[in-house]
């Protein structure tokens, strides 16, 4: 009987796995430090369309390519809230995008996105790339992934990219908070110590 | 590629019947009863130094080292290439090792019955080390941290993979370290 099961388990899981086709990220390309950052139209969870140049107060931007479905977007979105209170009254604001195809992962569709944001009680822009072009310029490979921006009179110059902190699992114990001190520097015209920095995250569906 | 299916199921099949009972260990009064026969399997956890040495093994076999976990969905499509690249070569040519990046707190209740349920023959390893940031570009400067990622090597010649894979490629691929 037992085996019986596991056989029809078995042939579920091949039927399962064979049903979808192979999917390649593209990678290597994309924004490296020192770029300047295109701006994008993207629609909001309130139905607006947003742009970078929306925010004409800003001094820049904390890009943030993140989505409902990746458990390390999850464990981070309390501190994606924390670092937009913290910075978007310094002129640094938290811009959100989810970047996954919705038809590959229908748990970050914009109505799932709107209930996400509504529940963690999101304060910045929760966007979606429908057409997925404004992940692969920026070079966005996963889930968390941030860029700072600072805008000059060039345009928005990319001065970091990577993950948040050193420690996805405990907020409590982290270290070193890279994002925090990117920031910290651009508000005080320093140089940014660490300007890339590289996670584990959940790969972009396309 | 329904042959290959069925060939698939029949190796399945004819390694669930070989299987010997498992017995019974630890069981709790109100575990479910569909779960009390059948035991978890043991799983060893490193943080990136104690994983390292799979990393670099010297000896005249390809190594095949594949970072995954239960949560990210391309992983969980692609472990069966895996598992039938280590029933096509003897255990002289060739080793797969599956690095899984799941959540400590979720070994228990998500990685090991995964592991079983799905009869993983190659090994399993945890690895539970929050210092990414340090331990990712050791395993490859190009890695940006995406999962799938895979290592293929064999003594000094090391390739690394940040992508997903079909059978045929991984295979190709494998064959290229062979020869």
């Amino acid at each position: 009987m037992k085996t019986t099961i596991k056989i029809i388990a078995a042939f579920c899981f091949i039927l399962f796995v064979s049903a979808f086709t192979i999917t390649k990220s593209t990678l290597g390309d994309g924004y490296k430090i020192g770029d300047i950052a295109d701006d994008f139209k993207l629609e909001n969870i309130d139905g607006n369309m947003v742009s970078l140049s929306d925010y004409k107060e800003a001094k820049g931007f904390i890009v943030t390519f993140t989505c409902n479905t990746c458990p390390y977007a999850v464990m981070y979105e309390d501190r994606i809230i924390a670092l937009d209170k913290k910075y978007a009254p310094n002129g640094y604001p938290v811009i959100a995008i989810m970047p996954n195809n919705v038809e590959v992962q229908p748990g970050d569709r914009m109505e799932a996105m709107k209930e996400r944001a509504n529940t963690k009680g999101f304060t910045f822009p929760y966007l979606i790339d429908a057409e997925q072009t404004v992940f692969p310029k920026y070079g966005a490979t996963r889930t968390p992934h941030i860029f700072v921006l600072q805008k000059t009179e060039k345009g928005n110059v990319v001065k970091y990219i990577g993950t948040i902190d050193d420690n996805y699992k405990d907020a409590a114990a982290v270290k070193t908070k890279y994002v925090e001190e990117a920031v910290d520097a651009l508000l005080k015209g320093k140089d940014i110590k660490e300007k890339e920095t590289k996670a584990i995250g959940c790969s972009i569906k396309v | 590629m329904r042959i290959k299916l069925m060939l698939l199921l029949l190796s399945l099949i004819v390694s669930c019947k070989n299987k010997t009972e498992v017995k019974l260990e630890n069981v709790s009064e109100n575990r479910l009863v569909k779960h009390v026969d059948e035991k978890m399997p043991d799983l060893e956890i490193y943080d990136f130094n104690g994983l390292e040495k799979f990393l670099n093994n010297t000896d005249n076999k390809v190594y095949v080292v594949n970072f995954w976990a239960t949560w990210c969905a391309p992983c969980v499509k692609e472990l069966p290439y895996f598992e039938k690249l280590r029933e096509e070569y003897s255990k002289d040519e060739l080793e797969v090792l599956l690095v899984s990046l799941d959540f400590p707190h979720l070994y228990d209740t998500k990685l090991k019955p995964f592991i079983r349920e799905h009869q993983l023959k190659s090994k399993v390893v945890a690895l539970d080390d929050v210092d990414m940031n340090t331990w990712i570009p050791k395993v490859d400067t190009t890695w940006s941290g995406s999962i799938p990622a895979t290592i293929i090597y064999k003594k000094g010649n090391r390739k690394f993979y940040e992508q997903s894979f079909d059978f045929d490629t991984l295979k190709g691929e494998v064959e290229q370290f062979l020869n």
